[in-house]
């Protein structure tokens, strides 16, 4: 059960990187990689729109924001993995892609690519973060005191 | 989730829900006219048109009610993958399926309101089978008349007496499609 | 006499020829990329997409191209584009608590946990015309520097801790969706967010600017503004668990706002809210005075009767789309409603001055 719990934490957590991933950079990682599984769609990547709800006073009762685009697939690999691709925008290669390797992460080659793609996305990903939160630290303001009125 | 419930949708969505859409269209537009609707399998025992139905007509956004007998997992999660409609009560429905004998009373579903008669459910019913015999219909979208093998008859009549508020029915029997909408006429034949 | 004509359709597709290449203007200038648009007129892009209500900066750069700069074209270019898009399903509610924060002012408490970080903002410049843009001028690099604190607490936290500032609803119900019912009033505060969100920037301004001058004053001060991305979370049915889909960029500000209590409510601080995609600071402050505006009937306060408290005047006029349609729809023929018109006149005066000979006569 809890290695069941850990395998669907660790498939959360790689579709939301997917989801998140900018499409050129996962195009380029996986450029080289010539030996993608036969697969049949089981749902072909179709463009929509989510609802974004946010919260009245950002703690209170829900409302809705405005939507999102988001593209979505879901395929069956030749040895029987579903892969489900959700992805940000409107790139169907994208989805396609994302919904291949979450069904390769089913299957003997999870290893081989979460060093060859996933590892490094997240740390491209990442570093973007650092380097956004770098640029507002800059902008941190440091009061100092002129006068105290003491007296 | 079982992997069957995974297949059975559209292989060309668009181009198939258009064509299904149209086949609603028609079913409802010329009551008693008899359809054929392909191209979609849920899992047992929903017909094919029954199926297609449900891939054309709901989203997401529109409240399922499932009969006992269709309430099963693997329509749940069908419906879950290819539709994604909430499974709900009657009183919240705004599709109900299920056979005729299965389901509940037609008063527990919403008939709209007098500012938004479009607020009811719309009813697909599964029939062991649909001839175009059988009680007798008139009104809008029929020239002179037509008949439709109904598995009733007074509910039908009670329905028509609440226009402009009441229930639309599609009936449904392998790819076959029928409909009558809450504005027909409906006698023994 | 009625005269149905039908033509102008050589007219029409000559005009959108004309059209075309006047959108593409003088070809000796390079012509402007989608991607420029997104990248360097990105406000631009974020208000397409606010009032646009739908987060895709490409298609809102792609639709400020098209319609020439005009914004609320390419607003109404989004919105009919986002007809077109199925319905996939709906988000968590976003945590703007775990924003990731370029952006975080507070007017209240000048040592707030995590600090006043400025961001990219025009605030301190002297709004003097750069003229070294003009010439293709090198951009200086952004300074970098570290201690941004990873958590930035809710300003108005600290407040509800002393338990001096209302507290939000708690309520979890499935919000009201303008996009999916008719309108309704009273609208409850979940639409008329909704609909705020999404009205156009000029027009809420407008509105919190008429609260500042005392139509409906509500004596806010900016308790925190906060622009920064957050994950969007969603429940995927066939999973059975939910996943980041993406990520966006919001903009958020609090108000708090003096109240001195009413019969049902002691004297305590309450709130405005404002909560907008993309980075459109003006929009959110704009948005968090009109809400705090028009609850005055749910925290039991007497209404001066000013127009930004007036719900159905205000949520009826927020959104420029429907504002513009029913506007411009009166340049469109109307030809036959203007003979009407035109015959009733002649009649009157033909009537009135057979009356006025008449009583000559007599």
């Amino acid at each position: 059960m809890t290695a069941q719990n850990d395998q669907g934490e660790a498939r959360k957590r790689w579709m939301s990187l997917l989801a998140k991933s900018p499409p050129a950079r996962l195009a380029a990682l996986t450029r080289d990689m010539t030996d993608w599984p036969a697969f049949e769609w089981l749902r072909p990547p179709e463009v929509g729109g989510v609802m974004v709800r946010g919260r009245t006073g950002g703690t209170g009762a829900p409302f809705n924001l405005g939507e999102m685009t988001v593209t979505r697939c879901a395929l069956r690999l030749a040895t029987g993995e579903v892969g489900h691709g959700y992805v940000q925008g409107r790139d169907k290669a994208h989805a396609e892609r994302a919904a291949l390797i979450d069904a390769m992460m089913q299957t003997k080659r999870a290893d081989a690519l979460r060093r060859a793609v996933l590892d490094p996305l997240a740390t491209q990903m990442q570093a973007d973060k650092a380097s956004r939160a770098a640029k507002a630290a800059a902008t941190k303001v440091d009061f100092f005191t002129m006068v105290r009125g003491e007296d | 989730m079982r992997d069957d419930t995974l297949s059975g949708g559209f292989a060309d969505p668009p181009v198939d829900a258009a064509h299904a859409f149209r086949a609603a269209l028609s079913a409802l537009a010329r009551p008693g006219r008899i359809e054929t609707l392909t191209g979609a399998q849920a899992p047992e025992p929903v017909s094919p048109a029954a199926a297609a139905l449900l891939l054309t007509l709901c989203d997401a956004e529109t409240p399922l009610f499932l009969a006992p007998l269709h309430d099963t997992p693997a329509l749940r999660d069908w419906i879950a993958f290819h539709i994604g409609a909430p499974i709900t009560p009657p009183h919240a429905a705004q599709f109900a399926l299920g056979r005729w004998s299965d389901l509940p009373p037609l008063q527990g579903f919403p008939i709209g309101t007098a500012d938004y008669p479009d607020r009811s459910t719309t009813l697909i019913i599964e029939l062991d089978r649909l001839t175009a015999q059988g009680a007798r219909l008139t009104g809008p979208g029929i020239e002179t008349e037509a008949h439709l093998s109904l598995p009733d008859i007074a509910p039908f009549r009670a329905n028509r007496a609440l226009f402009p508020l009441g229930l639309d029915f599609y009936f449904t029997c392998g790819t076959s499609l029928a409909g009558l909408p809450r504005s027909t006429n409906v006698e023994d034949a | 006499m009625y005269v149905a004509v039908k033509g102008g359709e050589r007219a029409i597709d000559n005009a959108h020829d004309w059209l075309a290449e006047e959108r593409r203007g003088d070809p000796s200038v390079p012509e402007l990329g989608v991607a420029q648009i997104r990248e360097q007129l990105a406000l631009a892009v974020n208000r397409v997409m606010a009032e646009g209500s739908l987060y895709d900066p490409d298609l809102a750069a792609l639709a400020i191209k098209q319609a020439r700069g005009d914004l609320i074209e390419a607003i109404f270019l989004i919105r009919a584009y986002r007809t077109t898009l199925p319905r996939i399903g709906h988000s968590r509610p976003v945590d703007t608590g775990a924003m990731a924060c370029i952006r975080r002012i507070s007017a209240t408490f000048k040592d707030a946990p995590g600090g006043q970080v400025l961001g990219p903002t025009f605030d301190y410049t002297h709004r003097l015309l750069d003229f070294k843009l003009a010439a293709d001028g090198e951009t200086p690099e952004a300074k970098t520097g570290a201690g941004l604190a990873p958590e930035m607490p809710r300003i108005t936290e600290f407040l509800n801790r002393e338990g001096l500032i209302q507290d939000e609803s708690t309520c979890d119900d499935t919000p009201p969706d303008m996009t999916r019912a008719p309108m309704e009033y009273p609208a409850g505060r979940a639409l008329r967010l909704q609909a705020l969100t999404r009205g156009d920037e000029g027009f809420v301004l407008g509105m919190a600017y008429s609260t500042q001058r005392g139509y409906g004053r509500n004596h806010p001060f900016v308790g925190e503004l906060r622009i920064g991305t957050v994950a969007v979370e969603m429940d995927i049915p066939e999973l059975g668990f939910a996943i980041e889909i993406g990520e966006i960029t919001l903009t958020e500000c609090e108000t708090v706002n003096q109240f001195m209590g009413s019969k049902t409510e002691p004297p305590q601080f309450t709130r405005g809210y404002g909560l907008v995609f993309g980075q459109t600071e003006r929009k959110a402050i704009s948005m968090a005075l009109v809400d705090r505006a028009l609850r005055w009937e749910e925290l039991g306060e007497d209404s001066d009767g000013a127009p930004a408290q007036d719900e159905e005047f205000v949520l009826s006029h927020a959104d420029n789309i429907q504002a513009t349609g029913f506007l411009e729809h009166i340049k469109l023929p109307h030809y036959v409603d203007f003979q009407s018109e035109l015959e009733l006149i002649r009649k009157i005066r033909t009537e009135a001055q057979a009356g006025a000979r008449k009583d000559a006569a007599e």
